[in-house]
């Protein structure tokens, strides 16, 4: 009996997964835990294997192609069973677009419709060309347009005489000085990556479904500076300042539930846990890491967890428990000199701390203008959780805990 | 200017080149006692006598050897044919002898004749009598062809094919002979062979029409430019050669292009005018080049499929249309 294998769920905020590479091609026999293919998700590659061994009837996926939740990838039975009818459910959603055909009427010529061996026409309107008339594309290139800026209105848009010249360039796209002229250079089409996908989705809905304010606070990192040296002395794991702070955030936590929660819609979860989540920035994007239970770890255990994860993340081999169940999220940017910015809140946290530089700044100190050493962190919050004051009362605790560390130790 | 019927404008020109050049003489079916079956000669014999003026056994082929022969030797005889469908009887003496024998003789002799006579179809005439041979004969070097729409283009090409030294089909129409039109009274009014003619000014789209379709054309043109269209209409007048300049100059200004051809789709004046103009105005056109034809069927006898089968006006405003993206 010929069974589908669909898309599992590899990870809690998964919709698809592209497949990344078939470790198996139509025809080949594969028994029970075979890992037949490979499958990019919006956090890692993952391994799907089979529970039922067979043969690898019908493979309906090409690499690189994404596929929803619960989408058949293949079909796996016994050797030269009929699967027409398993097929024919599955219907062309599965068929690559590319395939279909589709007549061109206005193209044909009225009288010889019947008589004239008539050209198919493979339709791919996703093959990136850009149908234009010839008088139309060397319109464009006299007058420095680019066809891809410009839409056609002739038969499946194509780009004839009248687009161009009824062309409007965008404000954007217009030279600022007429007088010269820049030869343009062609930009590049980069398909989105599956973990893009996944950022542009989740932080435009949380920025756009989240009520956002940031607060800011100036931090005295003297003693913290002092405290590390000292950490560091004896330490055989380098302690960074991002250990301080995550532990620091990690008190602070405890003692304001309300920047621990989640929003759930009718009722506000205050979190039993405090998972903070730290912003790991990778080549293709961005990926947070968990460090569980981040109250109750000292900073040598929070260090080694970070430099682990971190690690694994920009090798793409986190795991999605790895990534699962934050309550709090901090992203640094310290150490590219950023003194300050607001960062977008990680769903489903209520707070997220965007972490600055530590800058050497002139600083009152009894009257007299001394050398100190600062670091702005800006928390935004959602307002539906949190309001002004309550973001300022976790500001405050975290600045007394970054400014005299011992108090963490209470 | 003078207002002449084709037939009248063809036998000027006649007129005028026997009276030019005694080597001419014209001989057909009927073109002598009976002034000719459309009344092309009318009155010659009486100018010329029988020795100049010659009626012809229903004998195509035999006429046609007779002709060629004469040219060889020195004379320019005019061969009429009562239709070019009745000319595929005598093609082995066109086809193989008259466009071949200068070449084949390494020049030592030419062959100075003229076949005339109507081309394509007349009404319901069925399949046999309604066949447009320009395209054929086009095809095969060492052949003029020559389709006038009007009876100035005839009176003017018909007396320079006449003064050709090499052979020359010069098409006419049975639909067309009683067509009147404005004729040069020019003394020795001459068009040359291989020019085309601008016949209607205009800046949206070309059409190539000969001969009848010249008049479809026409017809489509002043229907189109009801509706804001102006119709450029470029009567190449002789099928070949080609007057590919001129054509490629109106696609380059208007961008489009029509062909209107009164023979089936394979391999005629619209495929071949369409391959040049791909070539030499590429980057000029906004749209495929389209044409009308008829099908690829032979003429129907019926006349609701005969009416079908002919190009007319409205096939040409569709596929204007089609060019000009207003459907």
């Amino acid at each position: 009996m010929a069974e589908k294998i669909e898309m599992p769920k590899l990870s809690d905020t998964m919709e698809e997964g592209v497949i990344a590479k078939w470790n198996v091609k139509e025809g080949d026999k594969v028994e029970s835990g075979d890992v037949i293919a490979e499958v990019e998700t919006d956090k890692a590659t993952m391994e799907v294997e089979v529970f039922d061994g067979g043969t690898v009837l019908k493979i309906l996926v090409e690499e690189g192609d994404a596929v929803p939740l619960g989408g058949v990838m293949a079909v796996i039975g016994d050797e030269g069973e009929d699967i027409s009818d398993l097929l024919e459910g599955i219907g062309g959603e599965s068929e690559p677009a590319e395939e279909k055909k589709e007549e061109k009427p206005e193209e044909k010529e009225k009288a010889e419709e019947a008589e004239e061996p008539s050209v198919d026409t493979e339709e791919t309107p996703e093959d990136g060309r850009i149908k234009a008339s010839p008088l139309a594309r060397k319109m464009a290139e006299d007058k420095g347009i680019e066809l891809k800026n410009v839409k056609g209105s002739g038969p499946e848009g194509r780009i004839i005489k009248r687009d161009i010249e009824g062309y409007k360039p965008d404000e954007a796209e217009k030279p600022a000085a007429a007088a010269v002229t820049f030869e343009s250079e062609e930009a590049e089409e980069i398909k989105v990556s599956q973990m893009r996908k996944v950022i542009a989705k989740r932080l435009s809905e949380s920025k756009f479904t989240n009520p956002h304010f940031y607060e800011t606070v100036d931090i005295d990192m003297e003693h913290a500076i002092a405290a590390r040296g000292k950490l560091n002395e004896v330490s055989e794991i380098k302690i960074s300042f991002n250990d301080i702070v995550v532990k620091a955030c990690a008190v602070a936590l405890r003692r304001h539930p309300f920047v621990n929660s989640s929003w759930m819609d009718d009722t506000i979860r205050k979190h039993g846990d405090v998972n903070i989540a730290v912003a790991v920035a990778i080549d293709e994007g961005l990926m947070t890491p968990v460090i569980k239970h981040a109250d109750k770890k000292n900073l040598r255990q929070i260090s080694t967890e970070t430099r682990e994860l971190a690690g694994l993340a920009r090798d793409r081999k986190l795991q999605p428990e790895q990534m699962e169940g934050s309550t709090f999220t901090i992203s640094n940017l310290g150490m590219f000199g950023i003194e300050e910015f607001t960062a977008i809140i990680n769903p489903p946290n209520a707070c997220i701390l965007a972490v600055g530089a530590i800058r050497d700044v002139p600083v009152v100190k009894n009257g007299e203008v001394v050398p100190g050493k600062r670091m702005k962190v800006t928390l935004s919050s959602d307002h539906r959780i949190v309001d002004g004051a309550k973001a300022a009362e976790f500001l405050n605790t975290l600045r007394q805990l970054l400014e005299n560390p011992l108090a963490m130790m209470l | 200017m003078a207002e002449l019927q084709f037939r009248e404008a063809l036998n000027e020109a006649i007129d005028e080149e026997m009276g030019r050049d005694e080597r001419v003489f014209i001989m057909g079916e009927e073109v002598a006692e009976y002034d000719g079956a459309y009344k092309v000669t009318e009155g010659l014999l009486d100018k010329y006598g029988f020795k100049r003026v010659i009626d012809t056994p229903i004998s195509e082929l035999g006429f046609a050897g007779i002709g060629v022969g004469a040219a060889m030797n020195g004379l320019r005889p005019i061969v009429e044919f009562m239709t070019f469908n009745f000319a595929v009887l005598a093609a082995d003496q066109i086809i193989n002898h008259a466009s071949k024998a200068r070449y084949m003789l390494g020049g030592q002799l030419s062959v100075p004749i003229v076949f005339r006579g109507p081309n394509a179809s007349a009404g319901q005439l069925g399949a046999t009598h309604s066949v447009a041979y320009d395209s054929m004969y086009a095809h095969f070097p060492g052949l003029s062809v020559i389709y006038p729409s009007e009876p100035e283009d005839a009176k003017g090409l018909l007396k320079s094919a006449i003064r050709s030294d090499d052979p020359v089909i010069f098409m006419e129409s049975e639909q067309m002979y009683g067509m009147k039109g404005e004729v040069s009274e020019e003394e020795d009014f001459i068009i040359p062979i291989g020019k085309a003619k601008i016949k209607r000014e205009g800046e949206d789209v070309t059409i190539i029409a000969s001969g009848k379709m010249y008049h479809i054309a026409k017809q489509a043109a002043s229907q189109l430019a009801k509706d804001g269209v102006e119709a450029e209409i470029i009567d190449p007048r002789t099928i070949k050669p080609l007057d590919i300049e001129t054509i490629v100059t109106s696609v380059k200004k208007t961008n489009r292009c029509v062909i209107v051809d009164e023979a089936h789709p394979f391999g005629g004046l619209a495929s071949e005018s369409g391959f040049l103009i791909q070539r030499e105005a590429f980057d000029y056109l906004d749209a495929p080049v389209q044409r009308v034809t008829l099908p690829d069927v032979n003429a129907p006898f019926s006349k609701p499929l005969f009416d079908q089968w002919l190009p007319d006006a409205k096939q040409v405003i569709e596929a204007v249309n089609t060019v000009t993206y207003r459907n």
